[in-house]
């Protein structure tokens, strides 16, 4: 469950803006989908090159799960509407 | 079988009857599963004909109206459970709000995929050329199959060994070899369009 931030505080007009805690989709492993599926849709969905499509499979199978995108709640959910449906096991959550 | 593999006009595989079969079989209960009763049935241009014929009277787009009602709650039937899952797995509420925005239009991508293969592959068999539009549908529907049969199977990444002392009578014996040509399927599909 996330919240927002009970007390924001406005920056100074001079002061650096630090962005919002970033949204993020994680792809959990499961053991239907084919490693070779699962780089295919993320260089497809993501437009990643296959070394790091590759590399975020590899995390989803040995450590269960990757985070593979990050940003707004809105774009994280597009994500994981687009990821469902390929078939991929995908959530959002907060990055905390 | 052979597989798919590439060609100058995209992918291609040949089918037996039997497979074909097989495999249109178990792609449209997963469209009717999804969409409901009759979705796997083209709306217009099916091979009986208007769809109300072929279902029990039932509209054509019933996956359409079925959709804009669906319920927040995660699917009760496993398999949907696994095909429709929720986005979040910590906030029901949120999870809710995503299924009643995204349920709808993931069914009808699953029912349109499905609706493709079905297309595209003759009940008899044969060659079957896909245009690479054609192919992404069939990955994602090769793709709910197999997760519609893992789930009935309960296949684990160590199936192969979990299952290898099984019954020859054990009616599970047959889907697993379906499940195993599936996979050999989507693997050479998947390499084929690299």
């Amino acid at each position: 469950m996330s919240v927002a931030p009970a007390e924001v505080e406005r920056p100074e007009a001079d002061e650096v803006v630090v962005p919002d805690t970033p949204w993020v989709t994680i792809v959990w492993n499961d053991p239907v989908n084919l490693m070779s599926y699962v780089t295919y849709v993320f260089q497809k969905v993501f437009g990643y090159a296959k070394p790091r499509a590759e590399k975020l499979m590899l995390d989803v199978h040995h450590r269960g799960k990757a985070v593979v995108s990050s940003g707004t709640r809105e774009s994280m959910e597009r994500d994981a509407e687009i990821l469902h449906g390929y078939g991929l096991w995908a959530t959002v959550s907060h990055d905390r | 079988m052979a597989g798919f593999r590439r060609t100058p006009r995209g992918v291609s595989a040949r089918f037996t009857a039997d497979q074909a079969g097989i495999l249109r079989s178990l792609v449209a209960q997963v469209a009717d599963l999804v969409g409901g009763p009759g979705s796997a049935e083209a709306p217009v241009d099916g091979p009986e004909g208007p769809g109300e014929a072929a279902n029990g009277g039932l509209p054509a787009d019933f996956a359409a109206i079925l959709g804009t009602d669906s319920p927040p709650e995660p699917p009760e039937d496993p398999v949907l459970a696994r095909l429709l899952p929720d986005a979040y797995g910590d906030d029901p509420e949120a999870a809710g709000d995503f299924r009643r925005y995204t349920e709808p239009g993931l069914r009808s991508g699953k029912v349109a995929a499905a609706r493709t293969v079905l297309a595209t592959l003759p009940a008899a068999g044969g060659r079957v050329r896909l245009s690479a539009g054609d192919a992404e549908a069939w990955l994602r529907s090769l793709n709910d199959v197999r997760l519609a049969l893992g789930v009935v199977l309960g296949i684990t990444e160590d199936y192969e060994h979990e299952f290898a002392g099984l019954d020859p009578e054990d009616p599970r014996g047959a889907y697993l070899h379906v499940y195993d040509f599936l996979t050999f399927l989507q693997e050479t599909l998947v390499r084929a369009l690299r």
